[in-house]
C-alpha cells in the first residue's frame, strides 16, 4: 500500500469515528454552519462534538503547518481529505474568513509573530474575521477609497467608513484597509488588523432584495489602531503603505474561491434535477436546462484545468478573474432556471416545503455574484488588459 | 491526468504547429486549391508530408505499423488543422476510419491500414442519410448475397468521398430503420460496382459527397467487426470523430480569436485604436473565456475517451456543443469586429467563419449534442 492509500485508509477511519451522524447531513440554514468567535453558541452537541475533533486533529485548517494549528498536510493528502469528507457528506467543521482569506494573505506575507498568534486563534475558532474593503463609492475600483488613518506615533487614529463588510456585526476582529498616505493612490494604502470591540466602531446591517443580511455598513470614529501588538507581531500586514499587495494577493484568492474553481455544486449540471423536481419539463425549458449543463460540465472540466496548472505553476496569473467572471454568470443562470423549473413553489418566502423560502432567496442572492469580489465588468477590463493586451484598457 | 500537455505532448504542439502554419498555411494551402477549382478539395502531396510526419497513423496500433498514439495527441494535430484550416483528409482518415479498422480482423487491417500510414491512400466514413445528423437510424440495407453481401441505399455529408480509395459504410443487415442492434460496418473499395458519387463542393471549399449504392456486391471480407454488431465500433467511431472535431473547432475558434484581437491593436476609427473601446473589450473578454472554457473540456473529453472511461461519450458530446458554441461566437465576432474588410473575399476572417458553418454541421451540431446530453443525464 502506498503512503497516500495508507492515509486514505486511516483519514476514512478517522472520519467515521469522529464525525458525528447529524453532521452528515447538507447544510439547510445559516445555524448549520460554525463560524466560532468570541461569542460563538453551537447549535447542538454534534456540532460542537464534530468542530473539536477536527480542531485537536489540525483538520479545521488541514493544509497548514503545525505550528500554526493545521495538520501539515501536503496538497495530495489535503486533497484526499476533501474527498473522504465529500464522499460521506461531512459538513465543514468551521468556516470562516479568517481561514479563507487573512490565514493565506498571513502565510505569504505574516511575520513569524503573527503567524503564531493570528494563525492559531483562526484555527481554533476563537476569533471571527471580518473583511474591510469596500466603501460607499469605492466598489470595485478599490483604490479610491477614503478611510484615512492618521500617524500618531506607536498608532494611529483611523476614521472613515466601510460598506458589504460581511458579517461585521458578528465579527471580532476585521483587516481592513486603510490610507495613510493621501498622495498615492496605489502605494498609500495599509492593510490593518484591529479588534472591533475597541471604541469607535460600530456596524449596522444591510437588509438584501433576498430579505436576508449577512452585510453590514461599518463606522469607525477615531478608532485607534496600535502598530504594534508585541514582538514580532505588527498591527498591520506587509509593509506600511503597500497594503495593496496584500490586498491584491487576497482578491486573487477570494476570486478563485467564488469562481468555486474547485467544484462543488454551484456549477454542477442541474437539467436530471429539475426533472425530479418539476416532472414533465417543457420543450424550450430542457432545451435551456440542456444548453447550461452543456456549459456547466464544460466550466466544471475549466476548473480542474486551472486547478492543474496553478499546482506547477503554469497557466496566466490573471485567469482567475475569468474563473471567477465565466463561474458566477454562470450560477445567476443557474439560479434563473432553477426558479423556472421550480415553478409557483418557488415562489414562496416562508414555506416549510421551501425551507424558508431558499430557492427565492437563494436566486437572489447569486445576483450579487457578479458585483461582490470585483464586478465582472471589472472582470473582462482585466482579461482585456492582463491577457489580450488590448490598448488602454 | 492532468488536464494539461505532458512533455511529449507539449513537443509535438510544437512539431504541429510548426508545420501547419509553414505547410498548411491558408494561402498555400486552403487558397491555393480552391482557387484552382480543385476537384478533390485538398493537396495530395501534404497528405505525404502528413504521413512523413508521423502524423497520418498515429491512433493506428503499434503492432499494425502505426504510432499508437492516443486521441489527445491527434487533438493536438486537429487543433493546428484548424487554426489554419488546412484542407486535409486527417479526421476523415486517420481518426474516424482508423478507429473503425482497429475493429477490423487481420486481413481487414493488412489491406487497408498500410496505404493510410504512408499517406498513399484515403479514407472516407459513410454515416448520415439526410441533411443532419441521425446515426440512430440507418436504412441503407446490406442483403446476404452468396458469401458476401449487397448493398443498397444512400448516404450523405461523405467527406471527400470521391477522392477516397475506400470508405467505411454504417448499413442495417437485419431489423428495423431505428433498431439499436443490426448494423454492419463495410470497408467498401473505390471500385466496388453500383456505386456512385454526386461530390459538391461545400461552403468551406471542401468537398462531399452524395453517395448511391445501387446493389453493390461487397465479399465477405469486407465486413469491419462482427455481423450485426457494428453498433458498438460505430460509436467508437462517432466518439474518436466527435472529440476530433471539438478540437478542431478549438482550433478554428482561436485562429478567428487572435486574428480578431490582433486587428482590434491595429484599426483606428474616431482617432482611436478601436481596441480601446470598452464595448469591443468586453467582447472581446468574454470571446476568449468561452474558447478557454472550451479548450479544457476537449481535453477532458479526449483524455476520458483515451482511458476507456464510460463518461467519454457524455463528455464528447459536451465539448462538441460547448465548441460549437464558443467556435461560433469566435467567428461571428470576428466578422463583424473586422467590419466591412470582415466582409471580403481577400481577407481570411470570413473563411473561418465557413469551415466553422461546416465543421459544426459535422457529426451533429450543438443541438443534438445538447439533446444527447439531456437524454444521457436522464431528462
Amino acid at each position: 500500500m502506498s503512503d497516500l492509500e495508507a492515509f486514505r485508509a486511516e483519514t476514512r477511519e478517522w472520519l467515521e469515528a469522529n464525525c458525528p451522524p447529524e453532521m452528515r447531513q447538507p447544510v439547510r440554514d445559516e445555524q448549520d454552519i460554525y463560524w466560532g468567535g468570541r461569542n460563538a453558541t453551537f447549535k447542538n452537541d454534534a456540532q460542537k462534538a464534530w468542530f473539536e475533533a477536527c480542531r485537536d486533529k489540525g483538520y479545521t485548517v488541514p493544509e497548514w503547518p503545525k505550528e500554526y494549528g493545521g495538520a501539515g498536510l501536503s496538497p495530495a493528502e489535503g486533497k484526499i481529505l476533501r474527498q473522504e469528507m465529500s464522499r460521506m457528506g461531512a459538513r465543514p467543521p468551521l468556516s470562516s474568513f479568517g481561514i479563507w482569506m487573512l490565514g493565506p494573505a498571513l502565510l505569504h506575507f505574516g511575520t513569524e509573530g503573527q503567524k503564531k498568534r493570528f494563525l492559531n486563534e483562526i484555527a481554533a475558532g476563537e476569533i471571527r474575521w471580518c473583511q474591510g474593503y469596500s466603501e460607499p463609492g469605492s466598489g470595485s475600483d478599490l483604490v479610491s477609497m477614503q478611510t484615512y488613518g492618521e500617524d500618531k506615533g506607536d498608532h494611529w487614529v483611523v476614521n472613515g467608513q466601510k460598506i458589504w463588510t460581511s458579517y461585521a456585526d458578528e465579527a471580532d476582529w476585521i483587516f481592513c484597509l486603510v490610507r495613510t498616505d493621501k498622495q498615492n493612490k496605489y502605494q498609500g494604502i495599509t492593510f490593518m488588523l484591529f479588534d472591533m470591540a475597541g471604541s469607535g466602531v460600530t456596524t449596522k446591517p444591510i437588509k438584501l432584495i433576498s430579505g436576508n443580511s449577512p452585510f453590514c455598513e461599518t463606522f469607525f470614529d477615531d478608532v485607534s489602531v496600535p502598530k504594534s501588538y508585541g514582538e514580532d507581531c505588527p498591527g498591520y500586514v506587509g509593509e506600511i503603505n503597500r497594503g495593496w499587495d496584500v490586498a491584491k494577493y487576497l482578491l486573487g484568492h477570494e476570486r478563485e474561491m467564488i469562481s468555486g474553481a474547485g467544484g462543488g455544486d454551484r456549477t454542477a449540471a442541474i437539467g436530471a434535477a429539475m426533472k425530479r423536481n418539476a416532472g414533465e419539463l417543457d420543450a424550450v425549458l430542457r432545451a435551456e436546462l440542456a444548453m447550461f449543463d452543456v456549459d456547466a460540465l464544460a466550466y466544471t472540466a475549466m476548473g480542474e484545468k486551472f486547478l492543474d496548472e496553478m499546482k506547477v505553476g503554469k497557466g496566466h496569473p490573471a485567469q482567475p478573474n475569468m474563473m471567477k467572471y465565466a463561474g458566477t454568470e454562470l450560477n445567476k443562470r443557474r439560479h434563473e432556471l432553477m426558479m423556472a423549473a421550480g415553478g409557483s413553489r418557488a415562489l414562496e418566502w416562508e414555506s416549510d416545503e421551501t425551507s424558508g423560502g431558499k430557492p427565492a432567496r437563494n436566486w437572489l442572492r447569486t445576483k450579487a455574484n457578479s458585483i461582490e469580489g470585483g464586478t465582472s465588468e471589472v472582470m473582462l477590463n482585466v482579461i482585456s488588459k492582463r491577457i489580450l493586451d488590448l490598448p488602454g484598457a | 491526468m492532468p488536464l494539461y500537455y505532458d512533455d511529449d505532448q507539449a513537443m509535438l504542439a510544437e512539431t504541429a504547429q510548426a508545420f501547419m502554419s509553414e505547410e498548411g498555411a491558408i494561402a498555400k494551402q486552403l487558397r491555393h486549391w480552391r482557387d484552382r477549382d480543385c476537384k478533390d478539395g485538398f493537396g495530395h502531396g501534404l497528405w505525404k508530408q502528413f504521413a512523413e510526419m508521423g502524423f497520418t497513423g498515429m491512433l493506428v496500433d503499434e503492432d499494425d505499423g502505426g504510432l499508437g498514439m492516443g486521441h489527445v495527441e491527434a487533438g493536438i494535430v486537429l487543433e493546428n488543422i484548424g487554426r489554419n484550416l488546412t484542407p486535409s483528409p486527417f479526421l476523415s482518415s486517420s481518426v474516424l476510419a482508423a478507429t473503425a479498422l482497429k475493429h477490423g480482423s487481420d486481413d481487414v487491417r493488412g489491406r487497408w491500414l498500410p496505404g493510410l500510414i504512408e499517406g498513399e491512400k484515403v479514407y472516407s466514413v459513410a454515416i448520415d442519410e439526410g441533411a443532419k445528423h441521425r446515426p440512430e437510424t440507418i436504412a441503407c440495407k446490406a442483403e446476404k448475397s452468396g458469401n458476401g453481401f449487397r448493398l443498397s441505399g444512400k448516404k450523405d455529408f461523405v467527406v471527400y468521398g470521391a477522392s477516397s480509395e475506400m470508405i467505411v459504410v454504417a448499413a442495417r443487415t437485419s431489423g428495423d430503420d431505428s433498431d439499436s442492434d443490426g448494423i454492419t460496418l463495410f470497408a467498401v473499395p473505390q471500385d466496388a460496382s453500383g456505386m456512385s458519387h454526386d461530390s459538391v463542393r461545400l461552403v468551406d471549399s471542401s468537398m462531399a459527397s452524395h453517395v448511391t449504392f445501387d446493389g453493390v456486391e461487397l465479399d465477405g471480407d469486407a465486413v469491419i467487426g462482427e455481423v450485426d454488431g457494428g453498433r458498438d465500433v460505430l460509436n467508437a467511431m462517432l466518439m474518436a470523430g466527435r472529440v476530433g472535431a471539438a478540437a478542431e473547432g478549438v482550433g478554428v475558434a482561436s485562429g478567428a480569436m487572435d486574428m480578431t484581437v490582433d486587428y482590434l491593436k491595429q484599426r483606428k476609427q474616431f482617432g482611436k485604436l478601436i481596441g480601446e473601446f470598452q464595448a469591443l473589450q468586453h467582447r472581446a473578454a468574454h470571446l476568449y473565456s468561452e474558447v478557454e472554457i472550451a479548450r479544457a473540456v476537449t481535453i477532458k473529453a479526449a483524455q476520458l475517451l483515451d482511458g476507456g472511461s464510460e463518461k467519454a461519450d457524455l463528455m464528447a458530446s459536451v465539448a462538441k456543443a460547448k465548441v460549437a458554441k464558443a467556435a461560433g461566437l469566435a467567428v461571428k465576432e470576428g466578422v463583424q469586429m473586422h467590419g466591412g474588410i470582415g466582409m471580403t473575399d481577400e481577407y481570411d476572417i470570413g473563411l473561418y467563419m465557413k469551415r466553422d458553418r461546416a465543421l459544426q454541421e459535422f457529426l451533429g451540431d450543438m443541438y443534438y449534442h445538447a439533446g444527447r446530453v439531456a437524454e444521457m443525464s436522464g431528462y
